[in-house]
């Protein structure tokens, strides 16, 4: 039959389903071949804590959204204008979230009484008229995957499973995806089982086919390929491309990596990923905590590697004395927090910016950290290469704040050209830069940089320069141990000298104000750190398509702050912070520039909506052009 | 103030390993002195502490390896005996409480051509820092630990601490403590260390026997030195070092019987070390057949009978404790392994050209080009 054909610029799929039929597996495939098509795209995998909650229940529903799009979008999207729900508790959780008209395609065959039960329906929401204002499918797509691979001779079980693969031929033929990357895929992940591979890829054909002749689905969509800037591009997920990031580093410092670590969701994938890369001279250790994982980074870094280490808000509270031991010793450290929500263990799958003021502040002392946030998935490698940056040029740990939602999306990355990365300079010392009385040469630790007040970084193994360093006070310059009250002091304004002085080393923060240059700017400034650069470019976007002046800033660096920052917050009326967490950004802007910052706050483990935040900065533009014409 | 005095304890005995502690580690041809390993800080601890004595003694031992001092590296954690480092001329790290084995660990798995060194004391390697000190054991990084056995918290004056006696009345246990302490030989034995011994700060010659033996293995060592703090815990050794000593310590010499106590004619100890029961005890030596009396076999690889041994150490005033090198035998090291498998990763890539590889490596995966 012919199908109708429909021209769409955006699309939003969530693929819901029990934590075991393979959502985040059939969302990933559906975004490599959106990818490999030519989409822009971003997606949002969302999950339960427990590997494997009790079957067929809400706890247990795992999901995966993918928006992609004939353009450039910077969200996974709010309202799914498709739902594949696999059985009755993935309908109920997320139903809700589906605007009016969306599409839902339920799997029939999972509704049964038993199912409807554990999901806590009464009624089929099939039989009833609760599903009215949405366009529902019903297909029964374990029976017709259990059909289709019956050649095969699994059992019913490992037959049904390939249920998820039906689906996402389903969708792909609604879509018009490209199938080979999933073929291939296919192909390799079962290549030890040939009866489940060939299974997977049938379910997968079978479920294109059927959408191409069942009358079910009249309609096919088209949405074209997004004009990207020229390069060659990969999907890429925040914890992978931080992970690479942290390895160019290695190459562009030519410092060997020790991750020190400690398993924790959701930074685990880095410590799996960087475990691979042995050859590259990164060596991973797997410590008994997160103490012992810090520790061993620093004991690293003294002998002249670069010390990473890498976990979530738990893992930094652990770590903290540790941190304030590489601020006093002044070696380089990146540590690595994936945000996730809290206090204590929160919600482990979960996304938040909530240890914000934890990097800033949470040590004992007067312990200054620089603090760098990356802004989306593919931005965690720029970040990551920045944070190596700082803390081999300052010899200072240095926070990246990354999150589950960072961690875990992902969307197209331009592949950058290794020769344009900036090459880092350890500048090991090698030879004394003191006399002692009497002419003899001698090293002096603490003897600084004029510029960047960084300290000689004096390896083991070089003759001559054998030092001691500690946790303990030093004296200016020489390093000893001292207890004196003005040398305190001293250091104390030193050490926060040296971090603030970083700020001379960035760029110019660019403010998106479109109309500034036509004197007629936005009263009206939104500022953010880390991963609701997404969102909040969605709402200013939309405020600005219905004619709303708005302008943005998006800050990489929170420790130092630009310099340019204080001045540009003064040129606007109102200042919205938007932020996953009760204000911690705003508290800050509040108490470095006097300025009355206003909050948008969501901590409710998932990224803001930016529908949602177009509407608080409406209202904010709309209240603020009245008041101040 | 116990005065330091030499026992006349047996030398243990360093028994041929196949790979040296400092195999890597590269040598310095030229004589060297204690004055070199001597750094210009000013040492501060209490008149009396055992812990000049130690400081002698390694300032001494040092020079002897005959490796390049810059290669040398000393960390410790926080307690009296933690400054240690302070007063060497090598590299070192005074760290933070407890935390010194990671922090080595992350040394010794970085380098292959350092000699590591730990300093600790009780508190920091037993409280604080236990559950570093048993992962450090049981990985068997190449790496020495002294750990500083004062049985007190010096530094913060005079806690009880994990290897205080039941009992102690201490300035945080005025009615006693109701503590259990760990016998940290027992403790090491028990997380499978692979070099475990035990020495006293005043037998200069006994200590740097052990400690030779304890560098030249490869792995975790792991040496308990009794330490006096005359301040906060006088005369907690003196039953192992004073006129009836000979009755207190039992001395261990791998392949040799264990007796001890005052010597009979034909040069044997009047105490003797015999299986019992799947464990050990002492027996007057005479009245058990010479067949019986324990052989010393530090290179079983089976901890169990070092872990007996270990057990004579009475938990309270020590009237009774075996000293020398209850264990050393071979395992493969951590940061060896760690090391080799990098080695077999780069295992015929090219290191010249990094850069290739990255760009090979970021470019991986499913791409697509747009023009
Ligand atoms: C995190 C932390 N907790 C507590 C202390 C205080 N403190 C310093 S040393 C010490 C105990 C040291 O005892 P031990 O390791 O036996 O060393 P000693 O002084 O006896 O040589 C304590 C509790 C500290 N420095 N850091
Ligand atoms: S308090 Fe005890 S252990 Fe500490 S320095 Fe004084 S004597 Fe030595
Ligand atoms: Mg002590």
């Amino acid at each position: 039959m012919t199908k109708q054909i429909k021209q769409l610029d955006r699309v939003i799929i969530r693929f819901a389903g029990d934590s075991g039929d393979g959502m985040q597996l059939t969302g990933d495939r559906f975004t490599s071949q959106s990818a490999a098509f030519g989409n822009d795209l971003a997606t949002f995998p969302n999950f339960p804590a427990e590997i494997r909650a009790p079957q067929g229940t809400l706890p247990g529903v795992s999901s995966f959204q993918v928006h992609f799009a004939d353009h450039d979008i910077l969200t996974p999207g709010d309202r799914p204008d498709v739902l594949v729900a696999m059985n009755p508790a993935a309908l109920r959780a997320n139903v809700g979230d589906l605007p009016r008209g969306a599409q839902i395609i339920v799997d029939t065959h999972d509704f049964t009484k038993r199912n409807l039960a554990k999901a806590g329906y009464t009624v089929s929401p099939l039989e009833d008229d609760s599903l009215a204002e949405f366009a529902v499918h019903r297909v029964d797509l374990t029976g017709m995957t259990v059909e289709a691979v019956q050649e095969f001779g699994l059992s019913r079980k490992d037959a049904s499973r390939a249920k998820n693969m039906f689906a996402l031929g389903l969708l792909s033929w609604m879509y018009g995806r490209p199938t080979e990357t999933t073929e291939a895929f296919l192909s390799k992940r079962f290549a030890k089982v040939p009866a489940i591979r060939d299974a997977n890829i049938t379910a997968f054909r079978t479920g294109w086919n059927f959408g191409e002749t069942t009358e079910a689905f009249a309609v096919q969509y088209e949405i074209k390929p997004a004009p990207m800037a020229p390069g060659t591009y990969r999907n890429i997920t925040g914890n992978l491309a931080l992970a690479y990031g942290l390895v160019a580093g290695g190459v562009t410092s030519g410092l060997p990596l020790f991750l020190g670590t400690y398993p924790i969701t959701p930074a685990s994938d880095i410590l799996h990923e960087l475990s691979k890369h042995k050859a590259f001279g990164v060596t991973t250790f797997q410590a008994e905590d997160e103490i012992s994982g810090i520790g061993a980074a620093i004991g690293a870094s003294f002998v002249g590697n670069l010390g990473i280490t890498s976990t979530s808000g738990p893992g930094i509270a652990l770590k903290s004395e540790s941190i304030g031991l590489a601020v006093m010793t002044e070696l380089p450290l990146v540590v690595v927090n994936v945000q996730r929500g809290g206090p204590s263990t929160g919600l482990p799958t979960k996304t938040e910016q909530s240890d914000l003021l934890q990097a800033l502040f949470g040590r004992n002392g007067e312990a200054p950290v620089p603090v760098i946030a990356p802004s989306s998935p593919g931005d965690c490698f720029d970040a990551a290469l920045e944070a190596v940056r700082i803390a081999v040029t300052y010899r200072t740990p240095v926070m990246l704040l990354s999150d589950g939602y960072l961690a875990n999306g992902s969307e197209p990355w331009r592949i950058p050209e290794v020769a344009d990365l900036p090459a880092i300079d350890p500048a090991f010392a090698t030879t004394p830069n003191h006399e002692v009385e009497g002419g003899e040469p001698d090293f002096w630790p603490y003897l600084r940089d004029a510029e960047t007040l960084a300290r000689p970084w004096a390896v083991p193994g070089t003759p001559g320069l054998e030092h001691r360093i500690g946790g303990l006070e030093k004296g200016d310059g020489h390093g000893n141990i001292s207890y004196d009250p003005a040398n305190h002091e001293f250091m104390v304004s030193t050490r926060a000298a040296k971090i603030a002085a970083i700020a001379d080393s960035l760029p110019p923060l660019e403010v998106d104000d479109p109309t500034a240059a036509d004197g007629d700017g936005a009263k009206v400034l939104v500022i953010g750190w880390g991963s609701t650069y997404g969102p909040i470019g969605a709402g200013v976007r939309r405020v600005r398509r219905v004619g709303g002046k708005v302008a943005q800033v998006h800050l990489r660096h929170i420790n130092p702050l630009p310099k340019e920052l204080g001045e540009i917050l003064s040129r606007y009326d109102k200042i919205l912070v938007p932020e996953m967490n009760s204000g911690q950004l705003r508290m800050l802007l509040r108490a470095e520039f006097l300025v009355d910052a206003i909050g948008y706050n969501q901590v409710n483990g998932m990224p803001i909506k930016a529908a949602d935040l177009a509407e608080a900065i409406g209202d904010l533009v709309a209240s603020t052009e009245r008041s101040h014409p | 103030m116990s005065t330091p005095a030499h026992t006349d304890l047996p030398m243990p005995q360093d028994l041929p390993m196949p790979q040296s502690g400092t195999a890597f580690v590269p040598t310095n041809d030229e004589a060297q002195t204690a004055k070199e390993y001597t750094s210009d800080q000013e040492v501060r601890w209490c008149p009396g502490c055992g812990d000049y004595a130690v400081l002698k003694a390694v300032q001494s031992f040092l020079p002897t390896l005959g490796l390049r001092r810059e290669n040398i590296v000393f960390v410790s954690g926080i307690g009296c005996s933690s400054r240690f480092p302070y007063y060497l001329d090598t590299y070192g790290m005074h760290s933070i409480h407890g935390r010194a084995p990671a922090i080595a660990t992350g040394i010794a798995t970085a380098r292959e051509d350092l000699s590591v060194f730990v300093v600790t004391g009780d508190g920091d390697a037993l409280s604080i820092g236990g559950n570093h000190l048993i992962h450090a054991l049981r990985r068997n990084v190449n790496m020495t630990i002294l750990l500083f056995n004062n049985r007190i918290y010096g530094l913060t004056k005079g806690q009880y601490s994990p290897t205080s006696e039941t009992g102690k009345v201490t300035k945080s246990t005025p009615m006693g403590s109701v503590d259990h302490p760990f016998n940290p030989v027992s403790l090491a034995l028990g997380a499978e260390a692979t070099f475990v011994a035990r020495t006293i700060d005043s037998d200069r010659k006994h200590l740097t026997a052990v400690l030779e033996a304890a560098a030249a293995h490869r792995g975790t060592s792991l040496v308990e030195i009794y330490q006096n703090c005359p301040i906060f815990n006088d005369g907690a050794f003196d039953a192992i070092k004073g006129p009836d000593k000979a009755d207190a310590v039992i001395p261990l010499i791998h392949g040799e019987p264990i007796t001890y106590g005052a010597l009979l004619e034909d040069g044997r100890g009047s105490k003797a070390v015999v299986r019992d029961n799947g464990g050990v005890r002492i027996a007057p030596t005479l009245d058990v057949d010479p067949g019986d009396v324990l052989v010393h076999d530090a290179q079983d690889p089976d901890p169990s009978t070092a872990f007996a041994i270990s057990r004579l150490t009475d938990a309270g005033y020590l009237n009774q404790t075996p000293i020398g090198i209850f264990r050393q035998v071979e395992r493969a090291t951590y940061d060896d392994q760690a090391r080799a498998q990098l080695a077999t990763a780069r295992g015929g890539v090219s290191d010249a050209d990094p850069q290739a590889r990255l760009a090979a490596l970021i470019g991986g995966g499913d791409t697509w080009t747009v023009i």
